[in-house]
């Protein structure tokens, strides 16, 4: 398989078989915590494909070449790293491009070490750069997607009638439960056969 | 052995390379924030309700600090407020002037309905599940109380099938016409008594039809006022506040009495009595 058909069965894999929410089941507390609205989702999301990118890129970095011979450490090294750089990356923006400091606000913090980005990091053990690069991103994007399409029906679910003991948090996650089933219908599918 | 101590090595080595780039980028990316913008929140009262146009309390005393936003919008602080904040700003303070919300709708139990609605208890549910609500009139209040779930400072209340405003409890921030889906609640000077109850654009045969209240656009007050102060516009009266004196005269030549505001309520009190 070459570079380009690579790369592009990641991406469909991370965005919709392999979704990072419905079929991975990571990241489940940002997706339940801030789907109420959905200019909140949409936030998170963005802050997410942000995060994720840049932390696969340098996870990657630091698997490749800090951690050879050491990579039982990989998880409790990962967390160091995203942790740090986020925060990093939250002073650098706040500085040096505010409006995108505050169209992330929050969400950026929040997601310092989600398991969702940590998780896409230690699946990129393993994989070139530019796939885990590519993982990332759209691992954020499949994020995105799912969050986004969540928030639209947890909107609807305010006005469904439901049983009393059903109302809220229950529902919502059955609904989620319903959606990953759903998108078992994406399994099997791949990029050039 | 060794493989501990590697591992302790690299892991608290990073561990104190990126506290260091962190610290070092601190100092590298500080910004620095005016204090006064917390002084000025500080003097805000903190209750968030977003009726200056800014997004909560914080956001306001940003936008006065760094961006010169006057400091009287705060209508929910009053003067007090206003006089705390040009005190911080080292600016002379300007007065507020109270406005409260008033419902354009006097309808309720004397509008008649369509359509027996059994839904949701929701205005706007009601509107979208029952053809532009369960009400003939398709401009008045609903009367689901979609203000009255909304308003912090429990200054509006459900009074015969129709939201009215307390207005000795308002403070003007006007979130209850941001929740009505009808948009007839707009904000007025406080005891103002001269108001056009009424948000009905129908020609004054139609709203006969369904309506007791309603104002039917005859055009009474107008010829009454000697000010040039009120209009009928589209069949419904609309009151230029720059020019009204609060004379009165309209108010007492209106055939539905819809004009003076404590005059109204007394009339429908009085209206209700006898059918009861």
């Amino acid at each position: 398989m070459n570079t380009l058909t690579s790369l592009l069965s990641i991406s469909l894999g991370m965005i919709l078989v392999e979704n990072i929410i419905f079929s991975q089941c990571l990241g489940i507390c940002p997706f339940m915590g801030v789907s109420k609205k959905m200019d909140t989702a949409i936030g998170m999301g963005l802050a997410v494909i942000f995060v994720m990118t840049v932390a696969s890129a340098v996870t990657w970095l630091v698997n490749e070449y800090l951690l050879a011979g050491l990579q039982y450490m990989q998880t409790v090294a990962f967390i160091l790293v995203i942790a740090a750089l986020v925060q990093l990356i939250e002073m650098f923006l706040q500085k040096m491009v505010p409006a995108l400091y505050s169209a992330l606000g929050i969400y950026l913090p929040l997601i310092t070490t989600n398991c969702a980005v940590l998780g896409v990091a230690l699946n990129n053990v393993g994989s070139t750069f530019a796939e885990a690069v590519v993982r990332g991103l759209t691992g954020g994007v499949g994020f995105t997607v799912a969050i986004v399409l969540f928030a639209a029906v947890r909107g609807r679910l305010e006005f469904a009638e439901c049983p009393r003991c059903f109302e809220g948090f229950p529902i919502a996650l059955i609904s989620a439960g319903l959606i990953a089933l759903a998108f078992m219908g994406f399994q099997g599918l791949s990029v050039f056969g | 052995m060794n493989n501990i101590l590697l591992a302790v090595a690299v892991l608290g080595g990073s561990g104190a390379v990126f506290g260091l780039i962190l610290a070092i980028a601190s100092k590298a990316f500080e910004v620095k924030a005016d204090p006064r913008i917390e002084s000025v929140t500080g003097a805000l009262p903190g209750a968030n309700c977003g009726g200056c146009g800014y997004s909560g309390c914080a956001g306001y005393a940003r936008a006065i600090v760094e961006g010169g936003a006057p400091m009287n919008l705060c209508a929910s602080g009053g003067n007090a407020a206003a006089q705390a904040i040009a005190a911080i700003m080292g600016a002379e303070a300007q007065t507020v002037e109270r406005r409260v919300a008033l419902v354009k709708c006097r309808g309720g139990y004397h509008a008649r309905k369509k359509a027996r609605y059994d839904g949701l208890h929701d205005c706007a549910a009601a509107m979208k599940v029952a053809g532009d609500g369960p009400a003939l009139c398709a401009f008045g209040c609903l009367g689901f109380g979609n203000c009255v779930a909304r308003c912090k400072y429990d200054a509006i209340h459900l009074v015969d099938g129709v939201a009215r405003v307390d207005q000795d409890k308002c403070v003007g921030c006007m979130m209850c016409a941001a929740a009505c889906p009808r948009h007839i609640i707009v904000p007025v000077p406080v005891h103002q008594d001269i108001v056009v109850a009424c948000s009905n654009h129908e020609r004054g045969a139609d709203l006969r039809r369904y309506c007791e209240i309603g104002c039917l656009g005859c055009r009474v007050c107008e010829k009454a006022c000697e000010h040039d102060a009120i209009h009928v516009e589209n069949n419904l009266a609309v009151i230029d506040y720059a020019k009204c004196v609060s004379c009165g005269a309209c108010a007492e030549k209106c055939p539905r009495h819809l004009i003076s505001d404590a005059n109204l309520w007394q009339e429908h009190d009085v209206v209700e009595a006898k059918t009861r």
